[in-house]
């Protein structure tokens, strides 16, 4: 099977307090921190988006694949924010990471699920023979109405992954893809915010979907939660992975590497592949690696993966996650954060 | 009137029940009432229902549960008052069979409140939209008035409100279908989210879906269909005035004490003489209103009984021995008929480790809105 030779993740510097969100609409900064685990979260700058999330990734990826960029012959960027509704991202990120014009393109979307879906496809194309290389991106820049929930969680940050079959980083053991028809979470055509189905999104939806894929691949490979190293599951708030990875049968040790979300934030499309990121920043050579996404709507990736010796050797050439979530930051106050995330309408 | 007894019962679990919709609710505990009974026929069906149409856009839920329990043909009413939607139906079964009309007469209630709905907004059209909605009142707060009112004339404390959820779901934990089968102490509920002054969110009854119906029949047939059959004692009801500042005393549920009189002087029966009963305890003030409207204890003193442990399971007159609407959920048009359920149960020694020894006469009350309409229920073990 191929596998992963190249990866890479962006944060943004930016990132707002949850206390900072709570304190403007006058609820219980404790009761947030409690209840979702979520202590701060990224913000794109005034002249961040996906596409530019895309690049800094894409550029990191291929450094750490060390390939010609023109040999990548596919590239897929999922996320629900596309800075266009009409005009791919993909385009312009291939033109900034010189990928050249021998090469197909298209931007996915499938709520926070986008990332992995864009990864399973990359994939498929290098193990048909179709490209060499194929580059699968999930990067956000989520959208959350203010006073809502998801005020405190939606963030920005992205991660890269190339996947080719030879001088692998990561091979690819299996993958598993579970869907059914959810309307937990959506945003409909013009609409600014998503909407969302309150608690319908949890058990009906992030849970049914999480831990059923991940049964899928377990029971597909013969492997137990105990044989893996780390384990990532997508992120909504700090709760869910933490309570889906309980269920399953995986202990916190297996899961707190990936579970970056209490001061990411939901990076959305960009979530659970930079939670792997940051697990293949640390992996040892023969770790199993596990990740499961969660898209509404609704449906789950599940990826079983396992370091290889090239992995050590190759992680030092870009910026590993955790210096980007606990390296420079730029706090906001809501103030700022509203103007950044153009909560405020202004006059052209 | 002749005289009408209970002869099977049946619900479902409440809770957020995402793979039932208000038919399939509503089928599941017909259905296990009429199993309970060994039934097969109706003559009737009432069917509490407080907002199919704003909850789920479902109106005329009459001959839509009839049709889908395999009863088409068969006269079926749905019956609204609000949250008390459950005990009028009750109420509307109960004379059926006692004026002879009918023999074989199902009281049922159904609720699908997690759908999508703006929950507190279908609940507040329950209020006064002129006198209380319009001014953006919800429920929450109008308890919550209540509640200032009730501190503010007896001296009732916070402490005095967290005990009743503490009992309430002490009691639910031990109910295989109650929507929260944990115990809370007093410290998790004063410091749960704040709702609204002095209401914390542990103070408050869920959103739930759920149905629960009983079979009802003369007395004198009881024994075709049970071995242990309850007899409906007594059935009282009274209204107050809609908005909460059009009464008198906001602390003071005039329609309960109402509803609560006719009940007692129809059952020749006293506060005294209830064993069980299952209250209204949308909010823990509701119970503690509740308590002294049903004269079970002095008017200004329930919460003081309560925090002493009168009310809870082995004290003198256990009060929500199901968990109550806090605990056990709150399915609006399903409750009335639950809380029967709860009692039925009781009076036939079915209640397992909810059981209140020895008990054979027991009440229920169902109220809607902040009072506004109350239903009580009076049964007894035969």
């Amino acid at each position: 099977m191929a596998g992963i030779v190249g990866y890479g993740a962006f944060i943004p510097r930016n990132r707002i307090k949850s206390e900072e969100i709570a304190r403007q609409w006058g609820k219980d900064p404790t009761a947030i921190r409690r209840g979702l685990l979520l202590e701060e979260k990224s913000v794109p700058g005034i002249d961040e988006d996906t596409i530019t999330i895309s690049v800094e990734a894409g550029r990191y990826a291929l450094e750490r694949a060390g390939i010609d960029p023109r040999l990548v012959g596919a590239l897929y960027i999922g996320s629900e924010s596309h800075p266009y509704a009409v005009k791919p991202s993909g385009t312009v990120v291939a033109e900034a990471l010189g990928l050249g014009t021998d090469l197909h393109v298209a931007d996915f979307e499938f709520a926070c699920k986008a990332g992995t879906e864009a990864m399973f496809v990359a994939l498929n194309v290098v193990e048909s023979g179709r490209a060499k290389f194929a580059m699968g991106i999930g990067a956000d820049t989520s959208q959350g109405a203010p006073n809502d929930a998801l005020e405190f969680s939606a963030s920005a940050g992205g991660a890269a992954y190339v996947f080719g079959k030879d001088h692998l980083l990561v091979d690819v053991v299996e993958t598993y893809s579970y869907t059914t028809d959810t309307p937990d979470f959506w945003r409909r055509e013009g609409e600014f915010y998503p909407r969302h189905g309150g608690r319908f999104t949890g058990e009906p939806a992030y849970f049914k979907h999480v831990t059923s894929a991940t049964r899928a691949i377990l029971e597909k490979t013969g492997l137990k939660p105990g044989d893996f190293r780390y384990a990532v599951f997508h992120m909504p708030n700090g709760k869910f992975p933490l309570a889906a990875g309980k269920e399953l049968g995986f202990r916190k040790e297996q899961l707190e590497t990936g579970w970056i979300v209490n001061t990411m934030g939901n990076t959305y499309s960009g979530s659970s592949p930079t939670g792997l990121a940051a697990v293949l920043d640390v992996a040892a050579p023969d770790d199993l690696i596990l990740i499961t996404s969660f898209g509404s709507g609704a449906g789950s990736d599940s990826f079983v993966l396992r370091a290889t010796a090239l992995l050590p050797e190759r992680r030092g050439r870009a910026p590993t996650v955790r210096s980007m979530l606990d390296g420079r930051r730029h706090y906001l106050t809501y103030g700022e954060y509203a103007k950044y995330r153009e909560k405020i309408i202004v006059n052209d | 009137m002749r005289e009408v007894a209970i002869v099977g019962a049946g619900m479902t679990p409440f809770g957020e029940l995402w793979e039932s919709s208000l038919r399939d609710l509503f089928v599941d505990a017909a259905l296990a009432a009429l199993r309970d009974a060994g039934a097969d026929r109706l003559d009737g069906i009432y069917v509490g229902n407080m907002s199919g149409g704003q909850f789920v856009g479902q109106e005329h839920v009459g001959p839509l549960m009839a049709d889908h329990l395999g009863m088409r043909g068969v006269p079926s009413t749905r019956v609204e008052s609000a949250c008390a939607s459950g005990g009028a139906a009750l109420r509307a079964a109960f004379f059926e069979v006692a004026s002879g009309a009918s023999d074989l007469v199902l009281a049922s209630g159904v609720e699908k409140m997690n759908d999508g709905a703006d929950v507190t907004a279908v609940l507040a059209s329950a209020a006064d939209q002129e006198g209380e909605v319009y001014h953006g009142v919800t429920f929450p707060g109008l308890y919550a008035l209540i509640a200032r009112a009730h501190m503010a004339t007896h001296g009732t404390t916070l402490e005095d409100l967290a005990a009743v959820s503490v009992k309430n779901h002490a009691h639910g934990a031990l109910n295989p279908k109650a929507q929260f089968r944990q115990k809370v102490t007093v410290e998790q509920v004063m410091g749960s989210s704040m709702v609204a002054d002095p209401l914390r969110l542990l103070h408050c009854s869920p959103v739930s879906d759920g149905a629960a119906a009983v079979l009802l029949c003369p007395l004198s047939r009881a024994r075709e269909f049970t071995e242990r059959p309850v007899k409906i004692r007594a059935s009282g009801m009274a209204t107050s005035a809609m908005a909460l500042a059009d009464r008198k005393d906001p602390a003071w549920l005039d329609a309960v004490n109402l509803a609560a009189t006719r009940a007692y002087e129809m059952a020749r029966l006293g506060p005294q003489d209830i064993h069980v009963a299952e209250v209204h305890d949308c909010f823990a003030i509701a119970e503690l209103c509740v308590l002294e409207a049903l004269c079970f204890t002095e008017r200004g003193r329930a919460g003081e009984a309560t925090r002493a442990g009168v009310t809870s399971l082995g004290g003198r007159i256990p009060i929500n021995t199901s968990g109550g609407l806090k605990s056990k959920g709150h399915p609006v048009g399903a409750t009335g008929i639950a809380q029967a359920i709860e009692i039925v149960e009781q009076l036939r020694g079915e209640a397992g480790e909810r059981q209140v020894k020895g008990a054979a006469v027991g009440l229920t009350q169902n109220m809607g809105g902040s009072g506004a309409s109350s239903v009580v229920h009076i049964l007894e073990r035969v």
